[in-house]
């Protein structure tokens, strides 16, 4: 098997002592920032973004791989102890395990927890580790028609799917769509919205909008949200670990959360919130304690965190194979790619086979780690919720803006930061979805290229859009998305 | 290797730091960190300074975007008439000067001296019909709008070379379907599935996909035939072209005669060094040196020429 050969490859590099320090790092701070409410791996991701200047890629993607991973295990333990998710796919966790913890059960809730996200972790590293390089070949036949198609799709699905409602979604998308269209356009060379600012001829810099949104914007976000003194931390000690009973209410929902975890993950608007969402209905469903839910099932906790990492490690799968993310966090992970000129997609296999198996060899490392890290040493981790949240917010901003600066040490970088930070907060605050600007911005560039290519080698003729029957499908799909709701609501009304 | 990296900010500091009553030459790199012209800087003022044919302080300054312009809009701006200062810039700024319009001429700065050449190559699909450069250019005379061909952004080298091609292979260039891609491997997938009948791109990048028997390589844009590639030139296939995407450095204008006169000789020494050989094996650079007057008739000839192209084109009128 070729791909167990060069997996073995991936692990001579990712167990190289460098290598495992920039795990460990990326564990930990994977791990701080999912306790940290108000942080998630996007933020810090784009925080990090900086060292891509002087770090060698493979080393930081394997620490970045330990912040994804390391993120949804931290976010358990705030989830669990003080009933605030610390990022968005531990919301389910909270609705049981903050209940297992008030009864005395914190530490079983904990280590379903713990032990969920390793084994979903595990299982879905191991079918990333198979289905990757199987899709990868595949796309190498997919024409500038299927990208487009499939590009549509992920976005009418973004903007339905994710956000309050589908004009807020779409309001989002098209800020992102117009924010990519800056710049010199690489297919005729003509100069669109620079408004004559030599700055902006190479358009806006993905990591100058990750940053802005995600630490001015949302930081601002949390920061006025901020009450002093809210949340109580639940004592650890004297609670009961997992008993055996516990063993057999969890390891049927972990793999049941791996399974929904992972493809959800992959496809276009998966993200982490929705998998973890099925996860827990099905298991309220499923589970023979159904009057438990409410009052600290396990099964949802169990669940729910196996779900939210295997949707970690499926995300990277259309973004290795094809180069196209489909949450914030790979949308962040790209624009890490692009700074190092390298374009994930098929080629990445064949050409950098060094930085991708090691990377993938890195996600079973820091599974391990992350597992050692959360188990016994989580009551350091609640320490963490004790650092004061106005220097915390504060110290973030200020790392924003010199990450920046240190980026490109140009003005007008500064200047969109800013422009973008508040455009950030007020979405924030008017409920506006910040992943479809995102999507928008990415995907918008890669969308025209795709249909400009089709068009241009068809000579013109729009037939070619939907010539394969991957095209074809994937359009029906999105008008579906975009319009079966509306027909739905029609019918309902007239009903 | 990292740890190297790091260090040489550092080695760069405390050189400056001793040598604040020595010279201090301040470097252009019209770039964001981490590209090729960055590259092409920092590593030739680092060659300079541990071959010993320079000593001063070296003090970067990256300001990318748009071919490089931008940067040497500043650099002008900033630096004329002075004493120490150069700039990196190559092939692209000749054609980016033309279409975005800039208020600059390469001919207001003083040639120092070009490095390197990186040459360009053509290829079809490994079980395309065309076996040779001359069976493609008759399907693209034959056909020329369905004839789809890729290669890097609008008036880059890659776009030159096919113009190039068509021009000497009596080929209508108004007629040509050129569409650009993301990058080399996005060219090699547009092949691959059948989009692009042939591409155009850097030796560099093709050179691994057809190791593996992706695509078929039918010519190259170089003097003489490269190592390691199967294909004969473009001159040899009866194609009288020659286009490289070319990196070299420029003095600020008026450069006093003096000063003019080590820097060209100093990136001489620079060429002929063991530590700049040795950069070049690492990075897969190929050594291209044309220095002082001779460059600067060379940068005026490349500006005719692709200027002429790229109205041919119909990218600038």
């Amino acid at each position: 098997m070729q791909s167990f050969e060069l997996l073995l490859q991936g692990f001579s590099v990712a167990l190289q002592p460098t290598n495992l320090m920039w795990a460990l790092l990326g564990s930990i701070l994977g791990t701080a920032i999912g306790v940290l409410p108000g942080i998630g791996p996007a933020l810090t991701i784009a925080l990090l973004l900086p060292v891509t200047i002087s770090v060698a890629p493979t080393s930081a993607f394997i620490m970045f791989a330990g912040v994804l991973y390391g993120a949804m295990y931290g976010g358990s333990t705030t989830s669990i102890l003080i009933n605030t998710p610390g990022e968005s796919g531990s919301m389910m966790t909270a609705l049981e395990g903050n209940k297992m913890a008030r009864t005395g059960r914190g530490a079983a809730a904990l280590a379903t927890a713990a032990i969920g996200s390793f084994v979903a972790g595990t299982i879905a590293t191991l079918l990333l580790t198979f289905a990757a390089p199987v899709i990868a070949e595949i796309a190498f036949y997919f024409k500038p028609a299927d990208y487009f198609a499939l590009i549509i799709l992920a976005f009418t699905s973004v903007a339905v799917v994710m956000g309050s409602s589908r004009v807020r979604g779409f309001i989002s998308l098209f800020i992102g769509l117009a924010l990519g269209v800056v710049g010199i356009d690489k297919m005729t060379g003509a100069a669109r919205l620079t408004f004559g600012v030599p700055g902006l001829f190479d358009g806006i810099e993905l990591t100058v909008v990750l940053v802005s949104l995600f630490a001015v914007g949302e930081i601002l976000y949390v920061a006025s949200r901020y009450r002093p003194g809210a949340g109580d931390t639940t004592a650890l000690k004297g609670q009961t670990w997992m008993t055996k009973e516990d063993w057999k209410r969890s390891w049927k929902p972990w793999l049941r959360g791996t399974a929904l975890g992972f493809p959800m993950g992959a496809l276009p608007a998966g993200g982490s919130e929705i998998p973890t969402m099925l996860s827990y209905t099905l298991e309220r469903k499923l589970s023979k304690h159904s009057e438990e839910f409410g009052h600290g099932a396990i099964e949802g906790v169990a669940g729910p965190e196996a779900a939210n990492n295997a949707a970690a490690a499926g995300m990277l799968v259309p973004l290795l194979t094809l180069g196209l993310p489909t949450s914030a966090t790979a949308a962040v992970l790209l624009a890490a790619f692009q700074n190092y000129g390298l374009q994930p997609g098929p080629f990445l296999f064949t050409s950098n086979p060094e930085l991708i198996w090691g990377l993938i060899a890195s996600l079973y490392i820091g599974n391990v780690m992350l597992l050692v890290l959360n188990l016994p040493l989580v009551g350091i981790w609640v320490k963490l919720l004790l650092i004061p949240r106005p220097q915390l917010y504060a110290g973030i901003l200020v790392f924003a803006m010199i990450g920046i600066w240190g980026l490109s040490g140009q003005v007008i970088d500064l200047i969109v930061m800013v422009t973008v930070g508040i455009v950030g907060y007020v979405m924030r605050v008017y409920d506006f979805p910040i992943a479809p600007v995102l999507i928008g911005l990415i995907l918008g560039p890669m969308a025209e290229v795709q249909l400009r290519t089709a068009l241009a080698a068809a000579q013109g003729n729009p037939v070619v859009l939907v010539s394969t029957p991957l095209s074809a499908i994937m359009l029906v799909i999105a008008a579906l998305f975009l319009l079966a709701p509306i027909v739905l609501n029609r019918l309902k009304a007239n009903a | 290797m990292n740890f190297k990296k790091a260090l040489l900010p550092l080695a760069m500091f405390a050189a400056l730091a001793t040598g604040a009553a020595q010279a201090q030459v301040s470097v252009m790199l019209p770039a964001n960190p981490g590209g090729g012209w960055d590259g092409t800087g920092r590593q030739a003022m680092q060659a300079m300074i541990d071959a010993g044919i320079y000593s001063g302080g070296v003090n970067f300054t990256n300001t990318g975007g748009a071919g490089g312009t931008i940067g040497l809009a500043e650099f002008k701006n900033s630096q004329s008439g002075k004493a120490d200062a150069l700039a990196i810039f190559g092939a692209i700024t000749v054609g980016a000067i033309d279409m975005n319009k800039s208020p600059i001429s390469l001919a207001d700065f003083r040639p120092v001296a070009r490095l390197t050449t990186e040459y360009d190559v053509i290829a079809v699909k490994a079980d395309s019909p065309y076996q040779t450069l001359a069976e493609f250019v008759a399907a693209l005379k034959a056909d020329p709008g369905g004839t789809a061909v890729g290669g890097g952004s609008a008036g880059g080298v890659d776009q030159i070379a096919l113009a190039l091609l068509a021009q000497a292979g009596d080929v209508p260039v108004n007629d040509l379907n050129y569409i650009p891609q993301a990058s080399g491997a996005e060219t090699v997938t547009g092949i691959i599935n059948g989009t692009l009948v042939a591409g155009f791109s850097g030796v560099s990048e093709f050179a691994q996909f057809a190791e593996q028997g992706r695509i078929r390589i039918l010519g190259v844009t170089a003097p003489e035939r490269l190592a390691g590639i199967d294909a004969p030139t473009f001159k040899e296939a009866g194609y009288d072209v020659e286009v490289g995407n070319w990196r070299g450095v420029l003095g600020s204008p008026n450069m006093p005669d003096d000063n003019y006169a080590v820097w060209v000789e100093n990136f001489k020494k620079l060429n002929e060094s063991e530590q700049w050989h040795k950069v070049l094996e690492t990075q897969g650079w190929a050594q291209n040196y044309l220095g002082g007057a001779e460059f600067g008739q060379f940068i005026a000839d490349e500006t005719v020429r692709i200027g002429a192209v790229l109205k041919d084109v119909g990218l600038v009128d």
